[in-house]
């Protein structure tokens, strides 16, 4: 049995009087492509940002690499978030640079290499998500679906450990949509990355989850295998492999 | 890291982590004959490691094909890594320096253009607008008129009153001099009536006025919802800016009013407690100076302040770019232009109106 990356115990979410996590445990195993489902508004982003500390949970535990998070001080978890990347719903590009600074930003805070080197690892990032000819572009200037994939090269900037994405191909043709799941099929075998990945495309869950969560009312209702949860006999899940969109 | 027979020979890790410290090893090796780079030994690497490599050979004017030796495990990463069959993409080249006039000099005219568009868009639509609410929000200008008018009269009566003390104290010593006392109600008066209350409020209404309509309008050009409300066929600027447009006509000049009262009777406190003056005798040289004329000149230019700063917060915030900076970007330059047109405005009524050669 493997050791989990990410453990999460017992934890609520609230925002003000509304409780939006009821409670939720899982485990999240290295090197696996981990799929979150569930409906919209049902708080899979919440979940995501309560697990990185960008909301302090209500109640609960949270281990990354081990370690709790939730009483952790602030050097430590900043060594921790040098090893996740993350990938915003709404891409979350700094607006006042351009593409190529924004993908920069990682790379100069948190290593030492040289100019030439990290400007090299720039362009192989925007390339893997075919955004070379926009490099020197403004976030602005962008269509949705390119700033989605911009922001998804600043979130493999540094090789992450763990790499989260709240819905990479929402907004994406299903061309560009099915070459994100190879290159983050690629990653994870290359660099033996962990993925969590939000979203609701039915092919890409099939190409690529390992582990389904399916969130339902701020509860956890399913955890296991893609083939389990084609299987399984929960009616929410079950509806969802059968119809597909919600 | 080390140098075998022309070959740099490299063995463990290769990652973002280790690749500065062979970077400076590297460096130490670069003017020795190196032909080969064998990474054989590597155990595991990643883009850090690659793009360094891609670096080596680059600097080594190396062929990557015949000059790299890897493991499975490297081959794999590189394919996907490399970034040696990139091309490089330059920025926009540098414009010579005729083009550059010749650009931003088309630049400004089409801003010139845009601006006397948006100024008859607004004119038109203002005026249409006082006789037909619609594509209004009920309520809007009232609402505006609180912001704009109602909560800024705090600050600039406070503001009216120091000025009013200040003039009516800096004047009050040199009048003692010469022992022309009652002359201070002249100096206030005038000076309150036809300068310092238009232009002061002014310059407070553009500071808050200015700056909230051009970022309001910003914010909602960056965030689609002007696009939004055009697609609901609702005119953004009778929906937006006219609500504003008379909000402001409405203020203007009863917060010039206050301001120029409030200034002058700042004066009258100097002047009694000063001056040796009696508050009657104030006011009533006040009145015997003040001329109808110099009353509507005041009140009249103030209407155009208010309008410019309208019209400039407006055209900022429609044309901004780029995103939540941009809004910063635009905000700003709507506040300092407005200031700028303001007092360009006041000096050319100097001119008509005062100006006798
Ligand atoms: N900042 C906030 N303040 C208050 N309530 C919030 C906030 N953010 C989210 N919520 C509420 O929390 C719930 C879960 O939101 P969350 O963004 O996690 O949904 P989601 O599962 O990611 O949905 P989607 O698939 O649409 O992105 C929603 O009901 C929402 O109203
Ligand atoms: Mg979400």
């Amino acid at each position: 049995m493997k050791k989990p990356i990410i453990s999460v115990r017992n934890l609520v979410a609230k925002f003000g009087e509304n409780t939006i996590l009821k409670n939720i445990s899982v485990d999240i195993y290295p090197q696996e492509v981990t799929v979150i489902l569930g409906g919209s508004g049902c708080g899979k982003t919440t979940l995501i940002k309560n697990i990185l500390k960008l909301y302090q949970p209500f109640s609960g535990s949270v281990k990354i690499f081990d370690k709790e998070v939730t009483s952790i001080d602030e050097q430590e978890f900043d060594d921790i978030l040098s090893r996740i990347g993350m990938l915003f719903q709404n891409g979350a590009l700094l607006n006042s640079l351009s593409i190529f600074d924004n993908v920069a930003i990682p790379l100069e805070q948190h290593t030492k290499l040289s100019k030439n080197v990290i400007e090299k690892m720039i362009k192989v990032k925007l390339d893997l998500v075919n955004l070379s000819h926009a490099i020197h572009m403004m976030p602005a200037e962008l269509s949705g679906g390119m700033r989605k994939r911009a922001a998804l090269a600043r979130a493999i900037a540094l090789d992450p450990d763990i790499l989260i994405c709240d819905e990479p191909s929402a907004g994406l043709d299903p061309l560009t949509s099915a070459s994100l799941d190879e290159l983050i099929l690629k990653l994870k075998n290359l660099l033996n990355m962990t993925i969590v990945i939000v979203t609701h495309e039915l092919a890409s869950i099939h190409r690529i989850a390992d582990r389904i969560l399916f969130i339902d009312n701020g509860r956890l209702i399913f955890d296991g295998t893609l083939d389990e949860a084609k299987k399984t006999d929960i009616p929410e899940v079950k509806t969802f492999f059968e119809v597909g969109t919600f | 890291m080390e140098l075998r027979e022309q070959s740099l020979f490299f063995e463990g890790e290769l990652t973002k982590q280790t690749v500065p410290a062979l970077n400076n090893e590297f460096l130490k090796h670069i003017d020795q004959m190196i032909s080969t780079i064998d990474l054989q030994q590597v155990s595991k690497i990643d883009s850090a490691g690659i793009a360094f490599v891609d670096e080596i050979l680059l600097q080594l004017e190396l062929n990557p094909d015949d000059s790299l030796s890897m493991n499975e495990m490297v081959r794999t990463a590189y394919d996907t890594f490399t970034s040696a069959e990139l091309k490089s993409i330059s920025k926009e080249k540098k414009l010579d320096f005729f083009t550059q006039i010749g650009s931003s000099s088309v630049n400004f005219i089409i801003s010139v253009r845009d601006g006397i568009y948006l100024i008859a868009d607004i004119s038109y639509w203002s005026f249409v607008g006082i006789f037909d609410k619609r594509g209004q929000r009920k309520g809007s200008v009232i609402q505006q008129a609180l912001f704009i008018g109602v909560d800024a009269l705090g600050i600039i009566a406070l503001l009216s009153m120091i000025l009013g003390l200040i003039l009516a104290l800096q004047s009050a010593a040199q009048l003692r001099q010469f022992g022309a006392n009652i002359f201070v109600a002249d100096l206030m008066a005038v000076s309150m009536v036809t300068e310092m209350g238009p232009i002061l409020t002014a310059i407070i209404l553009a500071g808050r006025s200015g700056s909230s309509i051009a970022s309001e309008i910003a914010t909602m050009q960056v965030t689609e919802e002007i696009d939004a409300l055009k697609m609901m066929a609702i005119n953004p600027i009778r929906y937006v800016v006219v609500p504003k447009f008379h909000a402001i006509t409405i203020c203007i000049p009863l917060l010039v009013t206050a301001s120029t009262l409030i200034g002058i009777f700042g004066g009258l406190i100097i002047a009694v407690t000063y001056l040796d003056l009696s508050a009657t005798v104030f006011i009533d040289r006040v009145f015997e100076v003040l001329t109808l004329r110099d009353a509507i000149i005041g009140l009249g230019k103030s209407y155009f302040f208010a309008w410019v700063i309208v019209i400039i917060g407006s055209y900022y915030g429609f044309n901004v770019k780029g995103g939540a900076e941009g809004v910063g970007k635009v905000t700003t330059q709507a506040v300092v232009a407005s200031i700028f047109w303001v007092i360009i405005l006041d000096a050319i009524n100097s001119l008509i109106f005062y100006f006798n050669v």
